[in-house]
């Protein structure tokens, strides 16, 4: 049957199971949002900005396990998308963006909304396409969504010229996809495995260090765990390996890097193993490089090779899907019944129980005083049992939401880890809520943060979205202050807004309900009755105190055992 | 070190742009790069010649193989190879010297390609990029007005071929 570029497109969607797409129109796109408009399979979601439109499909992506979906126009539209792309890069979200781009007569002539896309978006994504023949639409898509979301995952953008998706031709499905130039591992080398479990069984001071690639392979959260008990390990995540593993289980030691415990950090450096998997040694976890792990030995699992060895020698490198090397770990302990080095492990946890015993995240909350930003995460914890959707902006909430929060299962962490892009917050949260539209979802962020994508409450009322947003309202670029004030000797430059709008009453010329909390006894209450209200979006504006900081901290260029602890 | 990179890549638009870009974005220099279509029309060859430690070798290696449309790379410095390059040369000359510079070229075993006025001669010639450079030497006595070069090409020696099928 002969059907247009756009219908093509639209059926491609749908049969890469596709039911959901955020987007912004504009005249290269018009066929498009044509052919979305005669068909009821796919809900498109209309965001207020092209940023939030990745950013939503992030959010999206991440809490369903599927691939997120973008749609934008050319020019402007795509310009705006560069940064949600680039944040999905960063941090190896799942995402196809679709934009459109001016007709193919018109390319290279500096045309009406016209800008060099691919070229711009060249380094901003995993993999990008322009189609040239209405013919090939079906395969590009069909390779975009593989690309996006197998090997290690990211955005894929597909740029389709408006004259392409007016067009018609044959539709043909290609029923598989085969890349003779992209085979991405999957299974770790049989004797590397026998060879880590050895080393791990060994251990005296084993280590477990894990990202985001935990939370990105399905199911591999729940191996995790048997392998940390499996061999009595501890062990800590990264920022975006949050929940991976849940926080009151024994064995975990929390978040390591800049902003992490002193247990997991001096656990870090004095550890002969370190079992780094689905992580990637970023200089924010690792502080100064030649102080890093010093005694350590390095078995490295990750499904990127170029990840492997490049900050940090592996001295065993396992390249493969981390959900299934995990599984080949522990099939291969249980062959040889392996038990770890219990009487050497006995040791290990007596020194990191006393690390622990520092208390490194303790913090003094008084009856009368200003409330701390740390006691309101930890109220939230208490009151949606660790088990919310949680995203954040970017700066010191985002950090004490990382320390404070306690996630008790995976896949419920949403924030700007690689690119610490200001703005995520709430359009990854809405996209989280179409997701799942039945969790309560919690945005954590921060007077400045939210000032930068705060259109996107006029897609959360359109769409009766019940997000919470909680401010942690402290007047300042917090994070910028902070380091202001211990690297600059208190000049604070430019982080601080003399003129915050009023937060109650954005929220209610949005559409939302507005609450302000400048007591601590007000906050529970508010809390409660944002919680209980299903049918809106609110916004609680905490007034915390001023000039908290987030403590550990590892200076910039500092070991990780040079950390300051208040 | 210096390293002799060859890559094969489907052959498709943008690709020098990704390869090239991937250099520029990461800090990675490029000594020369040479790109052509092989006796399979859907795939493309490179030889990339840059310098780096091991590791930055190693990275660069990843990286390369990371880009979607490359299908294999490989280092053959450290592999018994040949590499070539090729010169086109135009040199001054005048009725004195031109004898002097036809014999020149006939020892060196290079071809003129171009003699059709006194007051110049173009040469081809092919070599490793040291003779190359001592080619060139031996002709700057002459005067030359534009020399081209079209950076290595990299061969390993020995049966085995470099396809995708191998
Ligand atoms: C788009 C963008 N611009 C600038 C920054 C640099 N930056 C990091 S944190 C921060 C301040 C954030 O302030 P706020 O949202 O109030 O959070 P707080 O640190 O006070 O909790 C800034 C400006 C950034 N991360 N992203
Ligand atoms: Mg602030």
């Amino acid at each position: 049957m002969k059907m247009t570029g756009a219908e093509i497109l639209v059926e491609c969607l749908k049969r890469e199971n596709v039911d959901t797409i955020f987007g912004y129109p504009g005249g290269s796109v018009l066929h498009i949002y044509d052919a979305i408009f005669r068909q009821s399979h796919i809900k498109h979601y209309l965001v207020r900005h092209e940023q939030a439109a990745l950013h939503s499909a992030n959010g999206y992506a991440r809490i369903s396990g599927k691939c997120g979906v973008a749609l934008v126009t050319s020019g402007p539209g795509a310009t705006n998308a560069v940064t949600g792309l680039a944040d999905s890069l960063a941090d190896s979200i799942p995402t196809v963006c679709i934009s459109g781009q001016v007709p193919s007569s018109l390319i290279g002539n500096d045309a009406f909304q016209e800008a060099d896309v691919v070229g711009i978006t060249r380094s901003a994504t995993k993999h990008n396409f322009l189609v040239k023949r209405v013919e090939d639409i079906a395969l590009i898509i069909r390779q975009a969504f593989h690309i996006a979301t197998t090997g290690r995952p990211g955005p894929v953008l597909v740029d389709i010229p408006k004259d392409i998706s007016g067009e018609t031709c044959e539709f043909i499905w290609p029923e598989t996809v085969d890349m003779r130039s992209y085979k991405p591992v999957t299974h770790g080398h049989p004797g590397q495995i026998k060879r880590a479990v050895k080393q791990m069984l060994a251990a005296k001071r084993p280590m477990l260090y894990t990202g985001g690639g935990i939370l990105n392979s399905v199911g591999s959260a729940s191996l995790l765990r048997e392998l940390s008990h499996a061999l009595n390990a501890p062990v800590t995540n990264t920022l975006m390996g949050l929940g991976g593993i849940p926080h009151d289980d024994k064995h975990f030691l929390g978040m390591l890097g800049m902003h992490g415990t002193y247990e997991a950090n001096m656990a870090v450096s004095h550890c002969d193993l370190l079992i780094a998997i689905g992580a990637r040694f970023d200089d924010r976890v690792t502080g100064r490089l030649d102080a890093f792990a010093p005694d350590a030995k390095v078995i490295h699992i990750d499904i990127d090779p170029s990840s492997i060895s490049k900050n940090v020698h592996a001295h065993l490198p396992i390249v493969g899907d981390v959900g299934e090397v995990l599984k080949q770990l522990l099939e291969e302990i249980a062959r040889r019944d392996g038990k770890p080095n219990e009487e050497a492990l006995l040791l290990w946890w007596e020194q990191i129980n006393e690390w622990r015993a520092k208390d490194s995240l303790a913090f003094e909350q008084t009856l009368d005083g200003p409330i701390k930003p740390q006691t309101v995460v930890r109220m939230i914890h208490e009151k949606t049992a660790g088990g919310a959707i949680v995203s954040t902006d970017v700066g010191q909430h985002q950090m004490w939401v990382a320390q404070h929060y306690g996630f008790n299962r995976p896949h419920r962490w949403l924030t700007s880890g690689g690119l610490g892009t200001m703005g995520y917050g709430l359009p990854a949260g809405i996209g989280a809520q179409v997701a799942m539209p039945d969790e309560k979802v919690i945005i954590f962020t921060g007077d400045s943060s939210i000032q930068m994508c705060s259109q996107e409450f006029s897609t959360a009322f359109q769409y009766n979205l019940p997000v919470i947003v909680v401010i942690l309202n402290n007047g300042y670029m917090g994070m910028v202050r902070q380091w202001q004030e211990m690297f600059y000797e208190s000049r604070y430059s430019q982080s601080y807004f003399d003129s915050l709008p009023d937060f109650v009453k954005l929220a209610e010329a949005y559409g939302g309900t507005g609450i302000r909390v400048d007591r601590l006894e007000e906050l529970s209450p508010a809390l409660d009755k944002a919680l209980g209200l299903n049918d809106q979006f609110v916004i609680v504006d905490v007034a915390v105190s001023k000039e908290e900081n987030v403590f550990p901290m590892v200076p910039a260029g500092a070991a990780l055992d040079e950390m300051v602890l208040a | 070190m210096r390293h002799t990179i060859t890559i094969l890549v489907e052959n498709e638009f943008g690709v020098l742009t990704r390869v090239a870009g991937l250099f520029s974005a990461r800090g990675y220099n490029i000594e020369s790069l040479n790109v052509a279509p092989t006796l399979d029309e859907t795939v493309s060859r490179m030889t990339l010649v840059t310098r780096g430690d091991e590791k930055v070798i190693e990275q660069i290696k990843k990286q390369l193989n990371k880009l979607i449309p490359v299908i294999k790379v490989e280092d053959i410095s450290h592999l018994v190879h040949i590499e070539r390059e090729m010169l086109l040369v135009k040199v001054a000359s005048n009725a004195d010297n031109r004898s002097a510079l036809v014999q020149l070229a006939e020892d060196t075993r290079c071809k003129i390609v171009d003699n059709v006025e006194i007051s110049y001669l173009s040469l081809e010639t092919t070599g490793s990029a040291q003779e190359l450079d001592d080619f060139i030497k031996a002709l700057e006595p002459y005067g030359i007005i534009e020399i081209t070069r079209t950076g290595s090409l990299g061969m390993r020696r020995g049966i085995k071929g470099f396809t995708i099928e191998d």
